[in-house]
């Protein structure tokens, strides 16, 4: 017989019209003395104000250093059944579609294994499942491994890439973003499962500047679709848009950061050249307006969380990059970066401040990328410049100046 | 029962076996969509398919139960696909549009709620709070579920003059994109850890706790065999603790949130921006948070009563300037929100164009 607790500040964010959390711990605290001490725990920390969760223990399968999160339980007395409360990430397909089939079959394993509850998704993208106990852990990846689902990443390891919802249902994605990541995925399964990086590595895919994952703001590797050609207007649909209401001139025109839209109430212009591809305006008139020809990828990299020294964006390394099947440029390029990093940051250093500390012209270096003014939103503003022997050998002796 | 044989370093299945086969045959060719209501949009392709999809919120802290409901509700519908987004709804997708309505009436039955879409408020990106973390100052489903309850209207119906992105991270690794939201809650701890010496030695390295201290506010105690704090230098962030559980930094009389605004992750109009720290300490209030809730209410409905149509919240406050938007908020300004950390050099102000 289950202990069953009394959760009186919980049972308030049951009331309301948002969807409840706490409805979802009760359901699973039916079947589960996990989910059911989790929930006693929960309503405990909302009473006194603190959590009661250990720092993560080193668990994991055999042959993996990542992919489970230990969790334990700072009451074990009090909360049996959240004594061991490990988080398993379950790496999720490219831009989170399933089968119902497929769904019901990892809910199922979760039922027999674990308390039940889940995150769809984590922040990075993986299914987690909330809440096991360490004699579990093996049968939980042999059941499944064995129907083709493997783990995502933790640690000091490359942690699972995700993306956007990209070509598969959206008609601004210049770049396959489903098939980069899973790609990417099955190129670093060695990394991604067995940490041996100085500190985490992600990677986020999105098919044009609207960035629906983030990835410039929290991926080491953030690659954004992007595009060179014109954009393609139809006149007709533009006219459309301004039927049913839109004042293209304030909420076009006006908006465009580059000022290189015009509209005389009959007929909308485009100055390509001036076109910076910020999409507002595609965004905004998405049946009359179309970026063309060439398609590529811009690399970014470097964003982060605060923690140590303030939160990053990701910096642009190459403008533009052709990212088309089998990736090899790319697959290289990221090779490159990787072991630049690896070979340079001290434990717990990401990317981003390993290139404060090392330069950017290092990293550049190594990984064999030109300087480009599509790198800097300014050039160097002080006169303290560094220069190499080599810089007049090779560039001033026989340059223009 | 004998398990199955595992198998190692196989990655994620290929998505293609989830992709409905209207998402197959017109993929990369879609042409353009529409959004019809908040909870509703239609993607055309260039072959002329359409493909509607209904957004569904959840707290994303999910039982298997709930899912095996989705499953329900995709297998009538949907012939057996659904997907989720990057913030955590739920995605119902038919291609046949007389299944539309009665997917959004059964939806609607069984209480499921539709919105999203737009110029309006979404699901929050947040992180595990008091119910999975070991670091967390604040619960971050908690919060959440306070605010989108106060905030509904937004989400379901009420249009904004573009969307507004909210976040919650309970504490300041901040894990997912809370940095560049509209607005973000962010808990905080508020005083300088304390260590219990007599463990030290046994539990931490020393260098690495040394080494973890963003400010160099932690140096050796060798009389204790541990180290000490410089309580000058300590800007709480707990980082010396993740590296050594006897450094503990929870303080449940002081441990509170933060709110900053005006972050985005897009390029449209003007770059990613960072949110900046406009309300520096509100307490913890479980189980409501009545509050933090009110006063992230109330920047939200002065910004859609003054922004312009598409601007986001950070666009806004660049025109009008932080000044205005201080004075129009009524928020006070404080010494919190001045940097003094790393980036002072990059935030004060260096003309004498004003509002006044």
């Amino acid at each position: 017989m289950k202990k069953k607790y009394e959760t009186p500040l919980l049972d308030e964010l049951e009331k309301g019209p948002w969807p409840s959390f706490v409805t979802e711990m009760k359901k699973d605290a039916q079947k589960s003395d996990i989910a059911n001490d989790g929930l006693g725990q929960l309503e405990k920390s909302f009473r006194t104000k603190r959590g009661y969760w250990k720092h993560g223990g080193i668990v994991g399968v055999l042959g993996y250093g990542g992919g489970v999160i230990g969790r334990y339980s700072s009451l074990p007395e009090e909360f049996p059944g959240v004594a061991h409360n490990h988080t398993v990430r379950i790496n999720q397909p490219s831009g989170w579609f399933y089968t119902t089939k497929a769904l019901r079959e990892i809910c199922d394993i979760w039922d027999k294994y674990g308390s039940g509850l889940t995150n769809l998704h984590g922040s990075t993208g993986d299914l987690v499942l909330l809440g096991t106990r360490t004699e579990n852990l093996e049968a939980i990846f042999a059941e499944y491994s064995s129907r083709g689902w493997d783990l995502g990443g933790s640690g000091s390891a490359m942690r699972t890439p995700s993306c956007c919802v990209g070509p598969a249902r959206c008609e601004w994605a210049n770049i396959d973003t489903l098939d980069i990541t899973y790609v990417l995925t099955q190129e670093f399964q060695d990394e991604l499962h067995r940490p041996a990086f100085p500190y985490k590595f992600k990677i986020k895919t999105a098919g044009c500047a609207v960035d629906c994952v983030a990835a410039i703001a929290r991926a080491d590797l953030s690659i954004i679709g992007t595009w060179k050609g014109r954009i393609q207007i139809d006149q007709n649909e533009v006219q459309n848009y301004a039927k049913k209401g839109m004042n293209i001139n304030a909420e076009i025109v006006n908006m465009c950061p580059t000022q290189c839209i015009s509209y005389d109430g009959k007929t909308l212009k485009i100055d390509d050249v001036e076109c910076s591809r910020c999409m507002h305006c595609i965004a905004k008139m998405t049946k009359a307006l179309r970026p063309t020809g060439e398609k590529g990828a811009t690399i970014l990299v470097g964003s982060k969380a605060p923690i140590v020294v303030g939160s990053l964006l990701s910096w642009v390394i190459v403008p533009f990059i052709k990212a088309e099947p089998p990736y090899t440029e790319l697959k290289a390029l990221i090779h490159k970066i990787i072991e630049w990093w690896d070979e340079n940051a001290k434990p717990r250093e990401r990317i981003g401040e390993v290139i404060e500390i090392k330069g950017m012209r290092s990293f550049l270096e190594y990984i064999g990328v030109p300087p480009h003014p599509s790198q800097v939103k300014f050039p160097r503003k002080d006169p303290f410049i560094f220069f190499k022997d080599e810089d007049f050998e090779k560039v001033y002796k026989k340059g223009k100046y | 029962m004998a398990l199955p044989q595992r198998k190692t370093d196989i990655g994620p299945p290929h998505y293609k076996q989830f992709l409905p086969p209207v998402i197959q045959k017109n993929y990369g060719k879609w042409k353009y969509h529409e959004e019809l209501t908040p909870g509703t949009m239609v993607h055309v392709g260039e072959s002329g398919d359409k493909l509607w999809t209904v957004r569904v919120a959840s707290p994303r802290l999910l039982s298997t139960d709930t899912i095996r409901e989705h499953c329900d509700i995709a297998e009538k519908y949907c012939d057996g696909y659904l997907r989720y987004t990057t913030r955590n709804n739920v995605e119902f997708l038919v291609s046949d549009e007389k299944k539309l309505e009665p997917l959004k009436k059964e939806l609607k039955d069984r209480g499921f709620k539709m919105g999203g879409i737009g110029p309006h408020i979404t699901n929050v990106v947040h992180t595990q709070g008091w119910v999975h973390c070991h670091s967390a100052c604040t619960d971050a489903s908690g919060l959440v579920k306070s605010m989108m309850d106060e905030l509904y209207e937004y989400f379901e119906s009420k249009k904004l003059p573009n969307k507004v992105r909210l976040a919650v991270a309970c504490c300041v690794n901040m894990c997912g994109a809370v940095h560049c939201s509209d607005i973000a809650v962010v808990a905080v701890h508020t005083k300088v850890p304390t260590i219990v010496h007599e463990n030290f030695k046994n539990m931490c390295e020393l260098p690495t706790v040394i080494g973890s201290c963003p400010t160099r506010a932690i140096s050796p105690d060798p009389a204790k065999k541990s180290v000490k704090i410089n309580a000058e230098k300590c800007m709480y962030c707990g980082n010396c603790f993740t590296v050594c559980p006897p450094i503990s930094i929870k303080d449940p009389e002081r441990d509170g949130v933060a709110i900053v605004v005006g972050g985005k992750v897009n390029s449209l109009r003007s770059n990613p921006k960072f949110s900046k720290l406009v309300i520096p300490y509100i307490s913890n209030e479980p189980p409501r948070w009545p509050k933090a809730v009110a006063a992230i209410k109330h920047i939200i409905e002065v910004y859609a009563k003054n922004a312009r149509k598409h601007e986001r919240i950070g666009e806004w406050i660049e025109r009008i300037g932080w000044e205005r938007f201080f004075s129009l908020t009524g928020i006070d300004f404080t010494f919190q929100s001045i940097d003094d950390f790393t980036f002072m050099r990059d935030t004060m102000r260096t003309s004498s164009t004003f509002k006044w």
